[in-house]
């Protein structure tokens, strides 16, 4: 079975149909989301198709290697930053038709007024080890 | 207790349970959990009569958890408490399991760990560790299958099709964890082949014994993919190839030829021949012919175009390739390779590139990407030195 990462953006992906920053919805819209997003990945555990989700901290920091015997430099954060990942969460389905709807059920989820999002997830298929068959 | 002698019971115990009135899902669930409490209590005190005393444990488990549900319905519901009869299996339990565990009403992914489950006698754990899923999906996994196949009627046989679908997904797996895929699969499809005398379980089973004989070759020792042409023919297994090509004349004599028996077939002239330069590819590509004829496949219309280019040269692959879906994986890497031996080294090179980005494992996108180097690396050479004489 192929594996997903669905990437949710603070910034980077096309504007949501429901375009609102959650730091101005009502204390219930937040809940109603927390509880959207905690729920879907419950049915996937039961499914038997989670593997994983987290969220980030949009505090990323870039860092480099400024050569050997000095520390590393670090840079940022950059408000500019034209992609900034939200978080993610890594599924195991049968086929990328699966994954579309999972990724458009997640895009559901409630935010301001109540009113879905619909928010632009990015769908990425992982790379797999080595098929014993490849001739 | 012995690990493998342990997994080997597994099927013909689930078939006790069932025959003694016990459900497929409980008993399955039973002898699973009289396993790994095999596998905890270790081999201090190993059992003279394994398969009896796997039997004993799996019913007791088995009624435990009977009784632990016959009282919490009463609890509960105050009902008396209903135990849904499962099919009897017959004489042979591992072929009906194998049926049962392939269900064509199962998605491909939940047969795969039912099987390895209840005929590989695999834990969940090392199934989930193989697979790089959670534990628990992989148990909510094997319990939806369970309970799918609880609905339906199963006194029919399977679809032996779907059966060897299933063996050859787990053997082209590979590796995973401490589990090594492809040689269970080999295991569960030696035992199917031993009770089952369809020429097709044959095929499967010779394809799986000539693709492992070459399996150490495959890889480098930094573990990169080594292409077929450039393979070590040395060390391949040649007890696995003769065992191979033994079980597929007497497969191919009965003259009922199917999908796997022709793979077998091109694996087998691969492993014939002493070097790449020697391999009987005006052959292969009939055995190709067959093979489309059987499938209709996409892909092995890709895979054939790679066997016209060598039998007829790369600009007659090139042709073949024109009749083949170009979003098909792996097309841009067969393009690439008709390309460079066409001597269009520029285009190669890109297609190679290209080829790397679609990749869909790492071994693979970093061959690809390293054929992209190299073909560069010889186009600047040709620019760094000119020829001193005209083409």
């Amino acid at each position: 079975m192929p594996k997903y990462l669905l990437l949710k953006h603070y910034r980077g992906a096309p504007a949501s149909v429901n375009d609102v920053p959650m730091d101005q919805w009502t204390p219930e819209e937040i809940t109603a989301h927390v509880r959207y997003m905690e729920d879907f990945a419950a049915r996937l555990q039961t499914s038997g198709e989670y593997v994983d989700h987290r969220a980030l901290s949009p505090q990323g920091t870039f860092v480099r290697s400024d050569g050997e015997g000095r520390p590393p430099i670090t840079d940022g954060p950059f408000a500019e930053t034209k992609d900034l990942i939200a978080g993610w969460m890594l599924i195991d389905v049968e086929t990328y038709e699966r994954a579309l709807e999972l990724a458009g059920e997640l895009s559901e989820a409630p935010g301001a007024g109540g009113k879905p999002i619909r928010e632009w997830l990015e769908l990425r298929p992982l790379l797999t080890a080595m098929p014993t068959v490849t001739e | 207790m012995n690990e493998s002698l342990l997994r080997e019971l597994v099927p013909a115990v689930i078939g006790v349970l069932v025959r003694r009135g016990a459900d497929f899902a409980s008993a399955e669930d039973a002898v699973q959990e009289a396993v790994i409490r095999a596998l905890q209590t270790g081999p201090d005190d190993p059992p003279r009569d394994p398969k009896g005393w796997l039997v004993a444990a799996a019913w007791r488990k088995f009624l435990d958890a009977t009784r632990a549900e016959t009282s919490r319905r009463e609890r509960e519901l105050a009902v008396e408490h209903e135990r849904p009869t499962g099919p009897v299996p017959g004489a042979d339990d591992s072929l009906w399991l194998y049926f049962l565990c392939a269900h064509p009403s199962l998605s491909p992914g939940s047969a795969v760990a039912l099987t390895l489950r209840a005929v590989g006698g695999l834990t969940t754990r090392q199934i989930a560790t193989a697979y790089l899923v959670p534990e628990a999906t992989m148990a909510q996994r094997i319990s939806r299958a369970k309970r799918r196949l609880a609905g339906l009627p199963l006194d029919r046989p399977g679809d032996p099709a779907t059966v060897l679908r299933v063996l050859y997904l787990v053997f082209n797996e590979g590796y995973g964890g401490d589990i090594d895929l492809a040689a269970e699969a080999i295991r569960l499809t030696r035992q199917l082949a031993a009770a089952s005398d369809e020429p097709e379980v044959a095929g499967l089973l010779a394809l799986m014994l000539l693709h492992h004989a070459r399996r150490s070759s495959r890889t480098g020792p930094d573990g990169r993919l080594v292409p077929l042409a450039e393979q070590d023919r040395t060390r391949w297994d040649t007890t696995l190839i003769s065992e191979g090509v033994t079980i597929l004349q007497a497969a191919l004599a009965r003259d009922r030829l199917g999908e796997y028996q022709a793979q077998a077939a091109i694996a087998a002239l691969h492993a014939d021949a002493p070097t790449a330069a020697e391999t009987d590819w005006v052959q292969i590509v009939e055995w190709y012919d067959e093979l489309l004829r059987l499938t209709g496949s996409p892909v092995v219309r890709l895979n054939r175009a790679v066997a016209v280019g060598e039998a007829d040269g790369p600009r007659a692959g090139l042709a073949e390739l024109n009749t083949v879906d170009p979003d098909l994986p792996r097309y841009a890497a067969v393009h690439a390779y008709l390309l460079e031996r066409a001597g269009d080294l520029e285009q190669a090179a890109d297609r190679y590139a290209a080829a790397s980005r679609t990749a869909t494992s790492v071994p693979e996108r970093d061959h690809l990407t390293r054929e992209a180097a190299r073909v560069r690396e010889s186009l600047r050479r040709r620019t760094e030195q000119p020829t001193t004489f005209t083409e």
